[in-house]
């Protein structure tokens, strides 16, 4: 571990100034210690937020759910507004880590974590995302664990989250804190594909602060669930993974709102899924005929082209789990 | 002597160090409080062969609180000689740390910091620069160039598989698995002059005792090694691996006692590991099953510096009765570490193919698997002709089918479902070959009652501690409160490596002797004594139980240990017991066994496979200790989980690194992977084996499981799968 500075602050203000001076915020600590301890992440000053006043889980006006930042992943996943509301994103976090991870982590840190890639992980490898222009040693190496969709030449690495393939297939909107005030990023735009430059990761702009990540109205009744296909039953990142949430009334699909985890280099949105899904009435035909779409534009590596099929039968499995029909 | 009523052997016990591991008070290797203890840490090699071409540690050395980097630039020249024993490979040169500037595998040690604190150390490691001249290393053992095979042959096998009316033809792939103890190997080393102590995770202390007296060049009794609670081994601390040496290096070149810890990292490149394999096997038997032949070929991964090598070929030799034979067995050197044996060592593999293989012939000629296999056992070795001391896996059979309702399972292939599972039931029948080996103990009895037994040995977990007390408190006639059983000092009487399921044999047998010496000096000493109450009783009438000796079958007439010791002035009684090791020639061939069941179910569309439940069945021998025993059967079971779904150990063959080397990508059973299950003992003992009766545990309870476990794959799905760990990717 490289020598740092620490230190704590009380208030967002103090916050925002020690972040914009360089200093790395720090909450749960689960993944930025992990990586510290390998070296990966070394910074000079780290910024304990922990004390801030991010901790609430608030309905908003319009119906939707606000959840501070520094909410823990349990109580997140034990909120009874969240799972009321949106049982797909208790189960993506209950799905997630283990009891002692979940205790500790944050929801802002775990939108804000990194990538499992081992070659990343791992500082006497090549890696783009860790040091620019050094290659991507994932990329013709081992690579079952990596994406299959919006991966470039520069970086074939998967977003690990659980919970954001909920957020993402839910349409979150992320509130930000910086020195020029408040800002609102959809989801969609929040986590950012590699491109040529995978060590950009988040659409943050330096010493901007995560407040909440706010889950917008749906319309209700909206059944929701995550399933998450791993080699073993717990703790390990997902193969494959898929949110889905699905409004019906009279009997048809009035909303439809799926996602994909395991495979993107984000949290991958399924439009083509959710587009066929929408006016359509649950049948076997339809939930195939619908994940049929989740593989489009996949592009495997060596190891994982096993994904693009079950990444199709993950989504057609949660679409029957959650929309019924058997 | 009469007999001694049994009492503590055989009960169902809570180990008797559990208490100090539960409130934290059991001190592992790196635990140990010495005085003035600094801190080292091992770079590791970044390329996978080639050449150091410089070191520059000057930022390390720069950095506050760093003493020391030592690498072949300025490490003394050690003497290392010559070493048979410690479990080095036979064959081969064992890695000499900082010597040369060979780099022999992605990982190797090429320096060591050391610092006053863990951080300044681990800091400093990273500051080191290391300049190589790198080649491509060769570390795929599918590409490489094999070295020339072990054979074995009886009768004329390729005719016999000609001739033969059911022929199969099948090749098995088996992954690299890494033993991944709880606790990481660790090491504090201390010089006191030229006399060295070291306090490791080691299960053999006698090993890492030899091992270093030797690079060092110093007299065997020079060196102490202390080892009394190891956080789970299965193998890993049979040898002393480099990182021990470099402890006791830098401590010798800082003047300080050095404690050096491996990372979780530096497990995957610093102790050794059950080598991947490919394993074709061709059977053939008649249409009814009766196997005539059988050709196995067996490569396995070693090092390119030491020939390592295990028992894969004996269960081709033995398992099963036929008249053809031929093994190859190659070796395979590659720019790896060296492995090493891990639980079940060989037979773990080879019954994963054995066994996968006859139950892909039962269900060609389509009969039961477990009826194949009865029509199949020989009546003796046929490898050598001697007869079994025993060998009863047909209760075994018996036992389990009835335990886990084999009569439920489906011959047909596919024909079980359970909502979008597919459920299977599979069996497989296992053995294992313990070791048997001299071994030492010493025991003394003390005026108050209360008896100390010693025995250098090793507890990796097993509960040496407490099984080694059960036998010494029956054989003394005491209670398990007035006996202590230590272990793990080479000070204390040499005993054979803590593994190959030795333990429980060797050193118990050896513990048994001491202790019936003891009883009977204490017996000879009241039938002698005129003031005794046993005075003039033969001395084979007489008994001792709960510290009273007394006759046989009138438990009034006696006395206790401390009334006779008090009496005749004796401080205490001791002796010293041993265990000779395997008689020779050899009498009886002598083998654990058992029969493992499995039930699982496979998400058919998914891929996944989860294990229901298990049930293993064994002819151990006497199980001296129930319940410790089960702690062994279910983590054999879940080990055999683990090699059967999950452990892989990955390299990128590019440059050789391990790409996998931690707990979150190198995937071992959860408690959510081991549900149902369950240990059955055979009762009885076997007396050919040695004088307690026991064969050992340790290791079968994982040999078959992996077997056991695919071929209920198979009968769930219909999907052979040749390949391990069985991933999603074989079964979509």
């Amino acid at each position: 571990m490289h020598p740092f500075a620490y230190t704590r602050v009380s208030d967002t203000r103090e916050a925002l100034g020690a972040g914009r001076r360089g200093g790395r915020y720090i909450a749960g600590g689960t993944t930025l210690v992990d990586l510290m301890r390998e070296t990966v992440e070394r910074p000079e000053t780290l910024v304990d937020i922990s004390g801030l006043p991010l901790r609430e889980v608030t309905a908003t006006e319009r119906g939707g759910l606000r959840i501070g930042a520094l909410v823990r992943m349990a109580e997140a996943a034990a909120h009874p507004k969240v799972r009321a509301l949106y049982p797909v994103i208790s189960q993506a976090l209950e799905l997630s880590a283990s009891a002692q991870l979940r205790n500790m982590a944050t929801i802002g840190g775990n939108i804000m974590q990194r990538t499992r890639c081992t070659y990343f992980r791992d500082v006497t490898a090549d890696c783009n995302k860790r040091e620019p222009g050094s290659g991507c040693a994932a990329l013709h190496g081992h690579n079952r664990s990596h994406a299959i969709l919006g991966a470039s030449d520069h970086c074939v690495a998967t977003h690990p989250s659980d919970v954001a393939v909920a957020f993402a297939a839910l349409e979150a909107t992320v509130h930000l804190l910086g020195p020029d005030g408040e800002r609102r990023v959809p989801f969609a735009g929040f986590l950012l594909r590699p491109g040529s430059t995978p060590n950009r990761e988040q659409a943050l702009q330096t010493g901007e602060l995560i407040q909440a990540v706010e889950i917008p109205a749906h319309p209700r009744p909206l059944k929701s669930g995550y399933l998450k296909v791993r080699d073993r039953q717990s703790y390990e990142f997902a193969l494959t993974s898929a949110a889905v949430a699905l409004h019906l009334r009279g009997g048809v699909i009035r909303e439809a709102r799926v996602a994909a985890g395991g495979v993107g280099t984000v949290p991958w949105k399924l439009p083509a899924v959710e587009k066929h899904l929408v006016g359509e009435r649950p049948s076997e035909a339809l939930w195939a005929a619908a994940a049929a779409k989740a593989a489009d534009g996949a592009r495997p590596l060596q190891h994982n082209r096993f994904k693009v099929d079950l990444l199709s039968r993950t989504v057609e499995r949660q679409l029957r789990i959650v929309g019924g029909t058997r | 002597m009469s007999p001694q009523p049994q009492a503590a052997v055989g009960a169902p016990l809570s180990r008797v160090d559990g208490r100090l591991k539960v409130t934290g008070k059991a001190l592992y290797a790196a635990e140990h409080d010495v005085d003035g203890a600094v801190h080292a840490v091992i770079v590791d090699a970044g390329i996978g062969r080639g050449r150091i071409t410089s070191i520059d540690a000057r930022a390390a050395l720069a950095h506050p609180g760093v003493l020391r980097v030592i690498h072949n630039g300025n490490a003394p020249k050690l003497p290392y000689r010559d070493n048979s024993g410690s479990n080095n490979p036979p064959e081969g040169r064992r890695l000499r740390v900082f010597q040369d500037d060979r780099v022999r595998f992605h990982g190797q040690p090429v320096a060591v910091v050391v610092a006053t604190t863990l951080e300044a150390a681990q800091h400093g490691a990273s500051l080191v620069e290391v300049s190589y001249d790198a080649e491509r290393p060769s570390t795929d053992l599918h590409e490489a160039e094999p070295d020339e095979p072990t054979r074995y042959a009886r009768g004329d096998a390729d005719a016999g598989l000609r001739s033969a009316a059911v022929r199969l033809d099948l090749t098995y792939r088996m992954a690299r698995n890494h033993h991944n103890p709880m606790e990481p190997h660790a090491t504090i080393a201390r010089w006191d002059g030229d006399r060295l102590t070291v306090w490791d995770k080691t299960q053999w202390v006698v090993g890492t005792q030899t091992e270093l007296s030797t690079v060092f060049d110093l007299p065997l009794e020079s060196v102490r090694v202390i080892s009394p609670f190891v956080g789970g081994g299965f193998g890993s601390g049979l040898r002393c691996w480099p990182h021990v040496v470099v402890a006791a290096l830098a401590a010798r070149e800082t003047k300080r006692p050095v404690k050096l810890v491996l990372s979780r990292k530096q497990m995957y490149l610093g102790t050794g590991f059950r080598p991947s394999y490919e394993y074709r096997l061709r059977l053939g038997s008649d249409r009814r099953g009766r196997l005539s032949a059988a050709v196995h070929e067996m490569d396995g991964e070693t090092s390119s510096y030491e020939k390592f090598t295990e028992g894969i070929m004996a269960a081709g030799q033995m398992f099963y009765s036929m008249p053809h034979v031929r093994q190859a067995y190659r070796l395979v050197p590659l720019d790896v570490n060296t492995p090493l044996w891990m639980r079940g060592p060989g037979f773990a593999t080879a019954s994963f193919v054995i066994e996968s293989a006859m139950d892909e012939l039962a269900h060609r000629i389509g009969i039961d698997p477990i009826e194949l296999r009865r029509r199949n056992e020989p009546n003796e070795d046929e490898s050598n002709g001697l007869p079994w001391s025993t060998r009863r896996l047909r209760e075994c059979y018996t036992v389990g089918a009835r335990e886990f309702g084999w009569h439920r399972r489906s011959p047909k292939p596919r024909s079980t479902r359970d909502g979008d599972w597919l459920t299977g039931l599979g069996m497989a029948a296992g053995v294992y070959d313990p070791g048997r080996f001299p071994a030492q103990a010493r025991v003394r009895l003390d005026a108050d009652g209360t008896a100390v037994a010693e025995a250098a040995a090793s507890d990796m977990g097993p509960g040496t501690y407490t099984a080694q007390a059960q036998v010494a408190a029956d054989a003394l006639g005491l209670t398990m409160r007035t006996v202590t059983f230590r272990l793990g000092d080479s000070l204390y009487p040499p005993t054979p490596p803590h593994g190959g399921s030795m333990t429980m044999t060797c050193v118990g047998s050896a513990v048994l002797d001491a202790c019936n010496k003891v009883r009977r000096q204490a017996i000879e000493l009241a039938v002698e004594d005129e003031d005794s109450p046993l005075h003039g009783v033969p001395a084979d009438d007489i008994v001792v139980r709960s510290g009273r000796l007394h006759v046989q079958g009138n438990p009034a007439r006696g006395e206790t240990y401390q009334r006779l010791l008090a009496r005749n002035n004796r401080t205490h009684l001791e002796a010293d017991g041993s265990y000779a090791g395997a008689p020779e020639p050899a009498r009886h061939s002598y083998y654990a066994y058992n029969a493992t069941f499995a039930e699982v179910a496979v998400d058919a569309t998914l891929g996944l496979v989860r294990v229901r439940r298990m049930l293993g069945v064994y002819d151990a021998g006497r199980i001296i200790s129930p319940k410790l025993a089960d702690s062994q059967a279910l983590g054999g079971m879940v080990g055999g989980i683990g090699q059967a779904l999950l452990e892989h150990t990955v390299t990128d063959h590019r440059d050789g690194r391990i790409v996998n080397a931690n707990l979150a990508d190198y995937l071992v059973p959860v408690n959510a992977d081991i549900p149902d299950l369950k240990a059955i003992y055979l009762e009885g003992e076997d007396m050919d084996a040695d004088p307690l009766g026991v064969k050992g545990i340790g290791e079968i309870v994982q040999v078959g499981v992996a077997a056991a476990i695919a071929n209920a794959v198979f009968n769930a799905t219909g999907r052979r799968i040749r390949e391990l760990p069985i991933t999603a990717e074989a079964l979509l």
